[in-house]
């Protein structure tokens, strides 16, 4: 194998979008996703049967376009690489079963993966490459080495976490995470509370732009002094979106018109503020002048402006991947995986399965003896 | 060389010869844990038919019926092996498998009478509920003549079902791997398609739309 440039497939299937990426060391030769969010939205949330029907489907189309955008064979691939977990049991499995299978049918070794630490992988893909640079008309090109250690805070439908980065590869650490709804699930609730259609990050955006985001002084979750002993950094949006619910049914049932754009303008601050104070403290307690931004619900223009200015107000320097590569996407999977293996990781075992809860202490999972 | 994969109750990975001559069987009787041990199984299959992948010409996807979570470990794993040798899938009732097994047995035994006597083959389906199709005798392609397509039946009605019209009931709590990729053998020496494209769920997802949002209460 190739273990200074590794050519890598990364398959991922942690939710609902089925990401196959490629790789060649840290240059992104392709990162094709098919998304079964459509399917979703008469729904209001993401239904795992029905995600994970459509991985099966949609597993070897992507893999063929992936291919083809890469101009790579399969018999060029040094190592498949997978997502094990975090994520949703039965969407895992499909991935997992499909990258033992091609490993094996390819005799090439497998990489299984951590989903969360691949969101931080995504950050040191390079995209400015005559192989990438049509891929993603991003400004940033991403590419640049990690800088350790680094606080990571990933954010979107499936999850809310902010880690400690000492080393991709080898020493993540959890510093917190939502108790309850990850923050993209209160931006769905919340929109549907307000007959916003599924996806709710987008519609709250685009609803929240006429809005004035201090009109309602909405609950910052686990932000009193109380809860800092135990829970610094973790989150929590359940108040807050039942908070949101009772203030509209006030408004309704004192029969005034809502005010949708306030409400929703509202909301976005109290999210926004609470997942950039809980970062900015997580840096400043740990020495840490990094901050690096991942997920889905990165793509929210408010959370990275608050990001940036409040992050730059306390000497922190802020990297966000280019936004194709903040969704989940198999490209990270691929790139966290090439990590590995230059690193002179040995591969993983053919013996391990989806772990929906998989700590994020295991970059790796079933890692063979050396 | 045939790879037969089939995740629809335990897992099973089998390599047969185009002939039907049986190189390797192997599986776990495990209900669950499909996506751990599938890796190994199709390694395990391999060695003990002292092949490689590259001698793998076809891979038989067993579509089930079965409960979906596994079902769908096999029939990827089956595209994507096909898929890294750039061979086809050849998609499989899982009850296929199991009745040609019941009658390559009874003929050998000689076990019923009639041998076109119909009968069916029943599996757990999880949720109270059976998945059976019904079979009777072999045609002659040597390939078991199918006379209802799988369907669930609550568990305490199937008998009655079957009763009324006269159908022996044939338990199975695995799906044979090698019978599985025998199938597919004599489906590609007949030239024919025996399965379906895609996985027989036979069940929508358990979804319930969205009313109104709860109400919190003021
Ligand atoms: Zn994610």
């Amino acid at each position: 194998m190739n273990r200074s440039e590794p050519l890598i497939l990364g398959i991922e299937t942690s939710c609902d979008e089925t990401g196959i990426g490629i790789v060649r060391g840290r240059t992104l030769l392709s990162n094709t996703i098919a998304s079964s969010m459509d399917e979703h939205a008469r729904y209001g949330g993401v239904v795992p049967e029905v995600a994970a029907r459509a991985h099966l489907e949609a597993l070897e189309p992507a893999i063929q376009a992936a291919l083809a955008e890469s101009g790579v064979a399969l018999s060029d691939i040094d190592a498949v690489a997978v997502t094990s977990g975090p994520g949703l049991a039965g969407a895992l499995m499909v991935g997992v079963g499909a990258a033992k299978a091609l490993a094996v049918s390819l005799d090439r070794p497998l990489y299984a993966v951590n989903h969360l630490v691949g969101h931080i992988a995504a950050d040191i893909l390079d995209l400015d490459t005559p192989a990438s640079r049509a891929l993603d008309p991003a400004e940033d090109k991403g590419g640049a080495p990690l800088e350790y250690p680094t606080v990571a805070l990933l954010v979107s439908g499936g999850h809310t976490s902010l880690l400690l980065v000492r080393d991709l590869t080898s020493d993540v650490v959890l510093l917190g995470e939502t108790m309850d709804d990850a923050a993209g699930e209160a931006f769905d609730k919340v929109a549907r509370l307000l007959g916003l259609p599924y996806p709710g990050g987008p519609e709250i955006d685009r609803a929240a732009a006429s809005g004035d985001p201090d009109a309602i002084r909405f609950p910052r979750g686990l932000s009193r002094q109380s809860d800092m002993a135990g829970h610094r950094y973790d989150f929590s949006f359940s108040g807050l979106k039942t908070a949101v619910a009772r203030w509209v049914e006030q408004r309704e049932a004192a029969g005034g018109p809502i005010p949708v754009a306030d409400v929703a303008a509202s909301f976005r601050e109290a999210v926004v503020d609470v997942l950039v104070t809980k970062a900015l403290a997580a840096c400043r307690d740990h020495g840490v002048p990094r901050l690096l931004l991942g997920g889905g619900v990165i793509a929210n223009r408010r959370l990275r402006d608050v990001a940036l200015e409040r992050a730059a107000a306390e000497g922190v320097t802020v990297r966000i991947p280019p936004l194709s590569l903040c969704t989940d996407n198999g490209a990270m999977i691929a790139a966290l995986a090439a990590e590995l293996v230059m690193s002179g990781r040995p591969p993983s075992t053919l013996e391990f399965g989806a772990d929906s809860t998989l700590p994020v202490t295991e970059i790796q999972v079933a890692e063979a003896v050396a | 060389m045939i790879l037969g994969i089939d995740t629809s109750l335990g897992s099973a990975v089998a390599v047969v010869e185009p002939d039907g001559v049986v190189r390797s069987q192997v599986e776990s009787t495990d209900p669950r844990g499909h996506a751990e041990v599938i890796g190994v199984l199709i390694q395990q299959a391999l060695a003990e038919a002292s092949v490689t992948a590259a001698d793998i010409t076809h891979v038989a996807a067993g579509m089930g019926p079965g409960p979906f979570t596994g079902l769908r470990v096999g029939i990827a794993a089956a595209r994507t092996f096909a898929l890294g040798r750039g061979i086809p899938v050849v998609p499989v009732v899982s009850h296929d498998a199991v009745a040609l097994e019941l009658l390559l047995h009874d003929a050998l035994t000689g076990g019923l009478d009639g041998e076109d006597e119909p009968f069916a083959v029943v599996t757990d389906a999880r949720r109270r509920e059976f998945a059976y199709s019904v079979y009777g005798g072999l045609d002659d392609d040597g390939l078991p003549i199918r006379i209802a397509e799988p369907a669930l039946a609550p568990r305490d009605d199937l008998d009655a079902v079957l009763i009324r019209d006269g159908i022996l009931r044939r338990d199975a709590d695995r799906v044979p791997g090698a019978i599985l990729a025998l199938c597919a053998a004599r489906a590609l020496a007949a030239d024919r398609v025996i399965g379906p494209a895609d996985a027989l769920y036979l069940r929508s997802p358990d979804v319930t739309l969205p009313g109104a949002p709860k109400r919190v209460g003021i």
